[in-house]
């Protein structure tokens, strides 16, 4: 019986009468002169479940149609049935590579749309770990990137430093990944005492190895025929597109929120802001490398800050913010703040708020609408995977097969991001 | 749809243990009926002496010899799974297997347990007959080659006088059995892997043949004991390098390695031709393969690195053996190192590689070498030289490696000039952004 | 006489093995391996959704000119090698009769580039 339901479960999806496709795919693909082919949601290149339909002639790309949808978890919607501080942790499963950016641009709108300040050192370390997390994002990216054109090593090397990243997330949060270290009005806890020393012996570490993936790859024959001049996306066409971040640099156009409207203390440091100038895989790698030498240098200027930067790692604001547990005993106002703010929850004015943060694949966005009471009327991320998505059908025409898979690495999505 | 029941299962594996026990005991049955009779030396006159039908007895000494060279290439691929996964393992700083056994050594068995069990799921659609048949054509292939592989001065399969066309003619059998399973298989992938195997297999035998006919031309023998014994003085390695490259590169293309591995390229086509096998039909695609790379580089160690030539070879014969796999190790190590830091090329680059610049290399190095290997015999005759040994091929190399200067030099000019090119059409073709804004 | 017989037995029998040994582990395989087979499990692969429109297509003319430049120079190259072989013992015109039909060959691959056919789209 349950082979029959699965049976007609399949029967169900679409069953592929092309003219339903007509206007999207070319005519030769109503006559059968072309094949169409499903590249995904279950293709070990696709980065998650993203699907392409793809109508190819030969090899070559006549028209792709993304589909998407496969990881929809409605993770917008549930948000608006928890409070604010129990939202953070959902937002850690939307982009799921770069966890601690969703934590922070939510962070960042409720901390907006309630007025809470946060104290300097807290920013510096939300600072530190926006850059690891960029790191960390990068390096995912490139291995899948590496690994998409046959460069299997390159994967396995940067998993490797990726789990030093990891490792610190974990000191930090308790968690490899999910961490939700980034609270409404701070972080969760202060830098625990092996933090630094493991972030500096990564700092230490990690340069070199930036030079072994570009001597692997930079100016390897085979990596520069498949990459230059694949994918070019040219500058009005990206931002016609809405497309943001590393993909949005390399086509040559000067476009970064951490430099246009500083947030957190990037203003105090000095960095550059990589850019590519022909806009095709090979400058978007090119400037995702770079960034991540930039971000190396972000860090240790943060760390410097780190030593002079005053205040705790949270606000103080009690209304917003838990008190230490060390106060519990002697307080009574500590432990009703406590209670409150675990069972209701802190409340945010009814108005509307965006804030938007550069994240490691670009622009991502929160809007936030709060009702006066504990819990948020409408929250919608703008993120840059969809964005990106979006731009494969016009990026990939009249390319090879074996370069869809160099595009879809090279603007660098993630499908929890995308569908969310 | 449960269709068979689990006591099922058991009655078969006891079926087949028993038709395995048989099998096993006639062999050693026959064995020692051999070895009792003490004749090893001359088996077929032996065997028609205690009262065999002459034919029959002509037959037993060849099947078995048939049964040792096809086994070996065999049991070498259990141990090769484990040598490449080791190999890579380190390449990519990480432990491998180490599970079962020994330093893991015992993981292929443990794989081909598994997958001997595993279901074998034909698709819907599927053109059943030559959907079976491509796996064992994959690794019959390779196994042919074997029969012409001298592993030592005195031991080899057969020494064919054509054994050059002979290898080139079943090498390509395993391109015929890809493009079958791709085909066969009815399913888009598969097929883009067939259809691309059909460009890439096929063209890249065009160098590889023209690589391959150096040493014939340097043997004056296209036999591969005649080319190995032809290198007792140097081998062709150092007579021919750009030879001894060309050829490198086109096996590991007829192979489908990394960087040519686009046929089952796994990120793009996913597994390509082999897709839709699974279970031990897949295991045969896989053991060709890993045998096809390894058949590679003792057939390299044969061509140009002088076979079973060494220090006491031709007294000690296993010592012969043990220098063959030696130098063939070393062409597999490099192929796993090639595999393991290349990135993949696309198909046209691929084609690109083959036409443009492999055939017209290989053409005007076979033209050379032609050249200076006549100019070394006619100053070898008025020197009153006989190649015998080292110091006397001393001469002849030395014209020959003024020829693969020359055609360096050619190439370097050439493709120097070619890149230029097409460097100043790729920057134009290469949009170049004006526009900056914030 | 019968050395030569004697070795295309061998590559004879050779050929009747070769296949059946890799065989050998199929069969087992099949017989002590599960069945239980279905529509879903036995369904075109196709990254998990039903494939659309036919496998077997009418395919891009480029690889079957790949096909038809690689037969000629295929069958030419099985000319070379007995001119390869006995190469050591040829006088000065068989020379150059092969150094004559090599560069006809490459006049062939040129001809081929001129005309673009070595292009792949």
């Amino acid at each position: 019986m349950a082979n029959m339901a699965m049976t007609t479960a399949a029967q169900n999806e679409w069953q592929g009468d092309l003219s339903e496709l007509k206007g999207l795919v070319s005519e030769r693909a109503l006559t059968g002169e072309t094949m169409m082919l499903n590249m995904g949601p279950h293709h070990p290149s696709t980065h998650g479940v993203l699907r392409l339909l793809l109508e190819l002639d030969g090899e070559e790309i006549v028209s792709c149609i993304p589909d998407v949808g496969y990881l929809h978890t409605g993770i917008e919607k549930n948000i608006e049935a928890k409070t604010y501080e129990k939202g953070v942790t959902l937002t850690d499963r939307m982009d799921y590579l770069a966890p601690m950016s969703n934590n922070m641009v939510f962070c960042m709108a409720i901390e907006k749309l309630t007025d809470l300040d946060v104290p300097e050192r807290a920013q510096v370390i939300r600072t530190i770990c926006l850059e690891l997390t960029r790191l960390n994002s990068h390096l995912v990216w490139l291995g899948t990137h590496a690994i998409d054109m046959g460069a299997m090593s390159v994967f396995l090397y940067c998993f490797r430093e990726r789990e030093m990243i990891l490792d610190m997330f974990e000191m930090l949060s308790g968690q490899r990944m999910m961490g939700s270290y980034i609270r409404p009005g701070g972080v969760w806890r202060d830098l625990p005492q092996e933090f630094l020393p493991a972030l500096e012996t990564f700092l230490n570490y990690f340069p070199a190895k930036i030079d072994d993936y570009e001597r692997l790859l930079t100016n390897n024959p085979v990596w520069i025929d498949r990459t230059q001049g694949i994918g070019v996306i040219e500058p009005d066409v990206a931002l016609a597109y809405g497309i943001t971040g590393p993909s949005l640099r390399a086509s040559g156009v000067n476009w970064d929120i951490r430099k246009t409207s500083p947030y957190l203390t990037y203003g105090h440091y000095s960095f550059d802001v990589p850019l590519g100038e022909h806009g095709d895989v090979y400058d978007r790698y090119i400037v995702r490398v770079r960034e991540m030498r930039e971000s190396v240098s972000i860090i240790r200027q943060a760390l410097k800050h780190l030593t002079q930067a005053s205040g705790g790692f949270r606000s103080n604001n009690r209304k917003f913010v838990p008190p230490p547990r060390s106060e519990l005993g002697q307080s009574m106002e500590a432990v009703i703040h406590h209670f409150k703010l675990w069972t209701e929850g802190f409340s945010a004015p009814d108005a509307e708020v965006y804030m938007a943060i550069e994240s490691p694949r670009g622009e991502i966005g929160c809007y936030l609408h709060g009702t006066g009471g504990n819990k948020p009327r409408r929250v919608h991320f703008k993120t840059p995977s969809l964005i990106h998505i979006s731009a494969l059908s016009m990026i990939t025409k009249n390319h090879f097969i074996a370069d869809v898979v160099a595009i879809i690495g090279s603007v660098d999505i993630v499908l929890g991001d995308c569908d969310r | 749809m449960e269709s068979r029941s689990t006591p099922n299962q058991f009655l078969r594996l006891g079926i087949t243990l028993v038709i395995l026990a048989v099998i096993g005991g006639g062999l050693i049955a026959l064995l020692n009926g051999i070895t009792g009779q003490a004749c090893l030396n001359n088996l077929s006159s032996c065997l028609t002496n205690n009262g065999w039908n002459p034919g029959i007895a002509g037959f037993v000494p060849i099947l078995l010899g048939v049964l040792g060279v096809a086994t070996f290439p065999l049991l070498v691929t259990i141990l090769l799974i484990w040598v490449e996964r080791k190999f890579a393992a380190r390449i990519q700083d990480r432990i491998g297997p180490n599970r079962v056994g020994p330093f893991g050594l015992i993981q292929p068995l443990a794989d081909v347990l598994k997958l001997l069990t595993k279901e074998d799921i034909t698709p819907t659609g599927a053109d059943k007959p030559i959907y079976n048949l491509a796996p064992p054509f994959m690794v019959a292939s390779v196994l042919l080659i074997w029969a012409v592989v001298p592993f030592t001065p005195y031991h080899y399969g057969v020494d064919l006088e054509i054994g050059a066309i002979y290898f080139v003619a079943v090498a390509s059998i395993a391109t015929l059995a890809v493009i079958m399973g791709g085909w066969a298989s009815n399913n888009k992938y598969a097929l883009l892997g067939a259809f691309r195997t059909v460009a890439l297999l096929v063209s890249y035998e065009i160098p590889l043949a023209m690589a391959l006919l150096v040493p014939v031309l340097l043997a004056g023998s296209m036999s591969m004991v005649g080319i190995v014994e032809a290198q007792g003085a140097m081998w062709f390695m150092f007579m021919a390098p750009i030879a001894t490259l060309l050829f490198f590169i086109s096996s590991q293309a007829e192979v489908g390695r990394a960087p040519f591995d686009l046929i089952e390229a796994e990120s793009e086509l996913i597994a390509g031709f082999n897709i839709e096998y699974s279970g031990m039909k897949f295991a045969m695609f896989f053991a060709g393969e890993f045998m096809h790379v390894f058949t590679n580089g003792v057939l390299m160690a044969i061509l140009f690195t002088g076979g079973w030539w060494g220090p006491f070879a031709y007294e000690a014969p296993l010592l012969g053996f043990f220098y063959l796999m030696i130098k063939s190790s070393f062409w597999y190590f490099i192929s796993l190192w090639v595999r393991n830091s290349l990135p993949r090329f696309r198909v046209d680059q691929v084609m690109n590689l083959n036409w443009k610049i492999l055939v017209p290399i290989s053409i005007l190095n076979l033209i050379m070498m032609a050249l200076m290997l006549r100019i070394a015999l006619g100053f070898e005759q008025s020197a009153g030289i006989v190649v015998t040994d080292f110091f006397s091929a001393l001469p002849r190399t030395g014209f020959l490696l003024i020829g693969n200067v020359v055609v360096l030099v050619v190439v370097w000019l050439w493709l120097g000039r070619q890149g230029r090119q097409q460097r100043q059409l790729e920057e134009m073709n290469r949009f170049s952004v004006t526009a900056t804004g914030d | 006489m019968t050395n030569v017989l004697n070795e295309w037995a061998f590559i004879g029998v050779f050929f009747l093995l070769a296949p059946l040994l890799p065989s050998l582990p199929i069969a087992i395989a099949a017989l002590i391996s599960p069945r239980k087979p279905n529509a879903i499990k036995q369904a075109t692969y196709e990254c998990g959704l039903e494939t659309v429109g036919d496998t077997w297509v009418q395919f891009k003319v480029q690889y079957y000119v790949f096909g038809l430049i690689f037969l000629v120079f295929d069958v030419e190259m099985v000319f070379l090698f007995p001119w390869a072989l006995a190469y050591q013992q040829l006088d000065f015109f068989a020379f150059a009769a092969g150094l004559l039909f090599i560069f006809l060959l490459t006049d062939a691959l040129f001809y081929a580039w001129g005309k673009n056919a070595l292009e792949w789209s």
